[in-house]
């Protein structure tokens, strides 16, 4: 018989959403609440994000990872946070039913009051994008990379080719190259590069480092190790330009493709997902369609910045609140939130217009001199708009009430 | 205007360019540039300083390498220097986030410092 024991709330994931989903929970006075983990020590992916960067918004200075999780960490440890580190989540139930596992618990289940998820996400693999040529050694995602120098210490090759310049593969092409290895080139399949501004500056330009904007991995060399990569120009369909193909001798590859939400368990439960943030579907209180189950962070669409992950971890957090007391919004009284073409990503996906509401909205390219219109009473100006930042607006509830179909989002611009 | 060189202000997400060179002991600069961006291009013209991140070795935790920055940022052109000066430093537990761990690096005037608490 598994044993089997009763907690008011769950955190799945003590990353930087969950660290601040558990404090904030304990500072509205949940009490009985646990942060599961799997990893041996709390943090999640900032102990190995060893850059500067995090903490601008929550902390009012400039931080590393391993920075930004000690201070969480701390202020978790202040509330009397408990956590089951070293724990796996196997399942998760549509009765919030949790089948965990670790090594020095055995198997147990909790039956949960509210969940929160925040697993994170991972990075797109190779197989995912289909390159050409032979399966040798030394093709890494560059977060694996980044663990394995920052945590495990080990470098994963000498000369290296970065496919995709996400904010990930630029830290990466620094961080190889202060480690001494030579970083030959950039290649990004779009015309503009992924990654914030300040990346390409300090990452790229610092080191003289090529970016090729418009390039793509045509082919790997090698049988048992990576001896080199053939880019190739695209055109605006991605599609090759024959006689623009360049070999480029390498040993390592690595690749900055994207990152997905980890949702295995929540689907395994039958939460509704989004197609195109790939994380669940929720509220703005961040309410999956499963009651009592809230998704937060980089599980329920991946963010630029890891405060705005803790600032939703809060959302979720002020949310399982609600719902433990009874107090949360019947659902058949929301107002979906629709969007048009022009934008690439929408969060939450409905709203219960008690609250103004703040919408987390991705554009799907990149614009100058935006307006962005919600329903017909809000518009909001912005300089510009680019798919590498998300943009949060919150909207007073005004604009939701009194409507009796979606809310229409779009973005007008250059 | 001799000897422009063409930088990117990073001081916010709009990344606006500006052509920076120096006239009679004095740094000008053409672009659409904010306050703040121009005290920023006119050191980064002057003397381009980061902040640098990195991790020394650790043999007291089931983590090979321990985590630290420097307390301030360091001219750009030491960074490979101080590199190969952090190479042989190794951390024993224990240390506390934010504990010095080398303090003048390179006569800089900057100190490195633990970005976590490595316990025993």
């Amino acid at each position: 018989m598994v044993q089997k024991t009763h907690i008011d709330l769950a955190i799945i994931g003590a990353g930087p959403a969950g660290l601040a989903a558990a404090v904030e929970a304990k500072r509205l006075g949940l009490r009985d609440l646990m942060v599961l983990d799997r990893d041996e020590k709390p943090g999640g992916i900032l102990r190995q994000c060893i850059h500067a960067g995090f903490g601008l918004e929550k902390f009012q200075e400039e931080l590393t990872g391993p920075e930004y999780a000690h201070r969480y960490l701390k202020l978790a440890q202040a509330e009397g946070v408990d956590f089951a580190l070293d724990t796996t989540v196997l399942e998760m139930d549509k009765d919030r039913v949790l089948t965990v596992v670790s090594a020095h618990g055995g198997l147990r289940q909790y039956e949960c009051g509210s969940i929160i998820l925040a697993m994170g996400c991972r990075e797109r693999p190779r197989g995912a994008i289909g390159i050409p040529g032979t399966r040798p050694a030394g093709i890494f995602t560059a977060g694996h990379a980044q663990r394995l120098i920052n945590i495990e210490g080990y470098m994963p090759g000498r000369t290296v080719v970065v496919l995709g310049s996400g904010d990930i593969g630029l830290i990466m092409a620094r961080r190889l190259t202060l480690e001494g290895a030579e970083v030959k080139a950039v290649a990004e399949i779009l015309p503009y590069p992924s990654g914030l501004v300040r990346n390409v500056v300090q990452c790229l330009h610092d080191f003289h480092i090529p970016l090729l904007l418009g390039h793509t991995v045509a082919e790997v060399h090698g049988d048992k190790r990576v001896e080199g990569v053939t880019l190739v120009r695209v055109d605006d369909r991605w599609n090759p330009v024959p006689g623009t193909e360049q070999r480029i001798e390498c040993d390592t590859l690595l690749l900055s493709v994207g990152l997905i939400p980890e949702n295995e368990l929540s689907k395994s439960a039958g939460v509704a997902m989004d197609e195109r943030t790939g994380g669940a579907r929720v509220n703005d209180f961040f309410e999956t369609t499963l009651p009592g189950v809230f998704s937060c962070g980089n599980v329920l669409h991946v963010n630029d910045v890891v405060d705005n992950v803790s600032s939703e971890g809060e959302t979720a957090a002020h949310g399982a609140y609600l719902r433990l007391k009874g107090r949360m919004p019947d659902g058949t009284s929301m107002v979906p939130i629709q969007a048009d073409e022009t934008i690439g990503q929408i969060v939450p996906h409905c709203v219960s217009a008690q609250n103004d509401a703040t919408l987390h909205i991705r554009v799907k390219r990149p614009l100058k001199k935006v307006t962005l219109r919600v329903g017909e009473g809000f518009e909001k100006k912005l300089p510009f708009a680019r798919p590498s930042e998300m943009i949060w607006v919150t909207v007073p509830r005004e604009v939701f009430r009194g409507t009796s179909g979606p809310v229409m989002v779009r973005c007008e611009g250059k | 205007m001799k000897e422009a060189k063409k930088l990117i202000c990073i001081t916010c997400p709009k990344g606006c360019e500006a052509a920076v060179w120096a006239e009679e002991g004095e740094v000008k600069l053409k672009g659409k540039i904010c306050k703040k961006g121009k005290s920023y291009l006119e050191q980064e013209f002057r003397e381009p300083k980061r902040t640098l991140t990195t991790t020394v070795l650790t043999r007291d935790s089931r983590l090979k390498r321990f985590p630290v920055r420097t307390s301030g940022s360091i001219p750009k052109k030491d960074l490979f220097r101080a590199m190969e000066f952090l190479a042989s430093v190794e951390v024993s537990p224990p240390v506390k986030a934010s504990d010095v761990i080398i303090r003048d690096l390179l006569h800089t005037g900057i100190d490195v410092i633990a970005c976590d608490d490595l316990l025993e």
